[in-house]
């Protein structure tokens, strides 16, 4: 559905998007995920008709952004970061007012904004002007806008930011809901967000795309390390010398945590190391409390992506 | 054309729902009525001369008020982003947002017609230089707005979209009396770039299709201009 294709957008003296290439496929949810400035931003608005490349190609469901412009914007919703929105206005009336823009025919117009004020749990605040209404509701309206001429492909540029955390909930499932029958392309720095709605990630930075997969897999290409937390009641340094003294564990850190100790267990092979682990504590007649396994997370995966991709570039200079 | 209509009612809308539309017609129409009293005890005639130049020189100082907001808001909140992301061209926001502001100019100048009321009370003026006049006040109108539109194409702060609006329009109604400093082409050029010259003559009752032109197609050329201003985001 979008294909773009050695796409680079330069300002005065920066790319702020460096030659990039890829694909998104029909219904199809893709993360975009990068800190701040990495070019996600500019990739949508690109992708949106907003501005052109400097270099490259990009089609949107089949046509090109540049030379067809107007046909990819009756195709895509998006909804930009901030979400501006004529204050001046009540819900209502926008979306009126962005349906007509949007050329839906006037018979269907009622019927999509109920549908979309529906679907965004925002009727109730329909007769509100947008002006008076609290952030996450603005969101809702934001999201109503991109919906309302049941575009194939969303965009949406951090769609959850400033949000409490009971409305990003909300969000989310609104979106995932709409993942199943819409191409979507999300961007974001919240990584568990992408995590959970996404069905690929693309991480980009400094406008290169540095790595491109499922959620599953990126984790597991990355250091896939079995480490361990347990809380153990008893002497610390006791306890440290016998966990350390099994075969596959690598090395053990503890603090002290209340009446008990908490222990981070590191192993040294891809092996599960709980059983081991388990042998020991029972041998040595220890209280345990709790044994969990720590999960990587995306921050993991993206905090190493993004910080080899410098430790190699200094390197290189 | 549904698009420039879509655009239009917005706009309208807009302009009533917050006090900008009040204050500026209300602010005309106290300012002109008063200078309307004062010409017609000065004159003792049954007609708008005089009051008409006071006329225009508020429409100067208050059509740029008209539309300083109409680019420079839309960059300011950012909803220039979700507007030209929409299947709309350029011409179509240009000139939607053109059409509103000259409506809301065409309201403003519709309630003087209450002065012409008093005249044909009270004497019996002649209509001709009050119908020309008219006309003239509508296509300086036409011009006046698309001088603000353009302004507000290139800031994203309304006030100083409004100060250079209304400077533009000064300089643009006094550039015309340089011309009695010289002679040559370039004198002319001026006398003939300058608005007063073109409105004078509307105000003596005579509609002449060279003032005609000229008010429509430099209103064109300024619209023509906003177009590729806005448009320039894409290459910039």
């Amino acid at each position: 559905m979008i294909n773009v294709k050695n796409l680079t957008k330069r300002y005065v003296n920066v790319n702020a998007v460096d030659n990039i290439s890829f694909n998104v496929e029909e219904n199809e949810t893709v993360g975009l995920l990068g800190p701040n400035g990495a070019g996600k931003t500019t990739t949508m608005r690109i992708l949106t008709c907003f501005m052109p490349a400097t270099a490259g190609t990009a089609t949107v469901a089949g046509f090109d952004v540049f030379t067809d412009s107007l046909n990819v914007r009756q195709q895509i919703g998006y909804l930009p970061e901030n979400v501006p929105l004529y204050l001046d206005m009540r819900v209502n009336e926008y979306l009126m007012f962005r349906a007509k823009l949007k050329n839906i025919p006037r018979r269907e117009r009622r019927k999509k904004i109920d549908y979309c004020l529906e679907l965004t749990g925002i009727s109730d605040v329909q007769n509100q002007i947008t002006g008076t209404l609290s952030k996450g509701y603005k969101q809702r309206v934001g999201l109503a806008d991109t919906l309302i001429h049941d575009p194939k492909i969303l965009i949406l540029d951090e769609p959850t930011i400033g949000l409490d955390p009971n409305q990003i909930m909300q969000i989310r499932q609104v979106i995932r809901g709409l993942g199943e029958k819409h191409t979507v392309l999300l961007s974001t720095h919240i990584l568990p967000e992408v995590e959970m709605v996404c069905d690929r990630i693309m991480i980009i930075d400094k406008g290169k795309i540095v790595a491109m997969d499922t959620p599953a897999n990126l984790m597991k290409q990355l250091k896939s390390s079995s480490n361990v937390i347990l809380e153990i009641k008893g002497d610390g340094e006791r306890i440290k010398s016998s966990l350390s003294g099994i075969d596959s564990v690598r090395s053990v850190t503890w603090n002290q945590k209340g009446d008990a100790n908490e222990f981070h267990v590191e192993g040294s092979g891809e092996d599960d190391i709980r059983e081991d682990i388990f042998k020991c504590i029972v041998k040595d007649n220890y209280i345990l409390r709790e044994m969990k396994r720590q999960p990587i997370t995306l921050e993991e995966v993206f905090h190493q992506i993004t910080t080899k991709e410098t430790e190699e570039v200094s390197g290189n200079a | 054309m549904r698009n420039v209509s879509t655009i239009y009612q917005r706009e309208i809308k807009s302009y009533f729902y917050s006090p900008i539309a009040y204050v500026v017609i209300s602010v005309f129409l106290i300012a002109s009525g008063f200078f309307f009293a004062g010409n017609l005890q000065f004159w003792q005639e049954a007609s708008l001369k005089g009051s008409l130049d006071s006329i225009q020189f508020f429409l100067l100082l208050l059509t740029p008020v008209i539309t300083m907001k109409l680019f420079a808001d839309e960059t300011k909140s950012g909803t220039i982003e979700t507007l030209m992301t929409s299947p709309v061209t350029d011409f179509d926001v240009v000139f939607g947002k053109f059409l509103a502001a000259l409506s809301l100019y065409v309201v403003m100048i519709l309630p003087t017609w209450i002065f012409v009321l008093f005249l044909t009370i009270f004497g019996n003026p002649d209509f001709g230089p009050i119908y020309s006049s008219y006309i003239g006040l509508v296509l300086m109108g036409s011009l006046f707005v698309s001088v603000g539109l353009l302004i507000s194409s290139f800031t994203r702060n309304q006030v100083v979209a409004a100060v250079i609006g209304i400077v533009s329009l000064i300089i643009l109604w006094v550039i015309g009396f340089l011309s009695t400093y010289g002679d040559g082409w370039f004198y002319e050029t001026l006398r003939y770039a300058g608005t007063f010259d073109h409105w004078e003559s509307f105000t003596k009752g005579i509609v002449d299709t060279r003032d005609v032109i000229y008010y429509l197609s430099f209103t064109a050329l300024l619209l023509f201009i906003t177009v590729r201003n806005v448009e320039s985001r894409k290459w910039r």
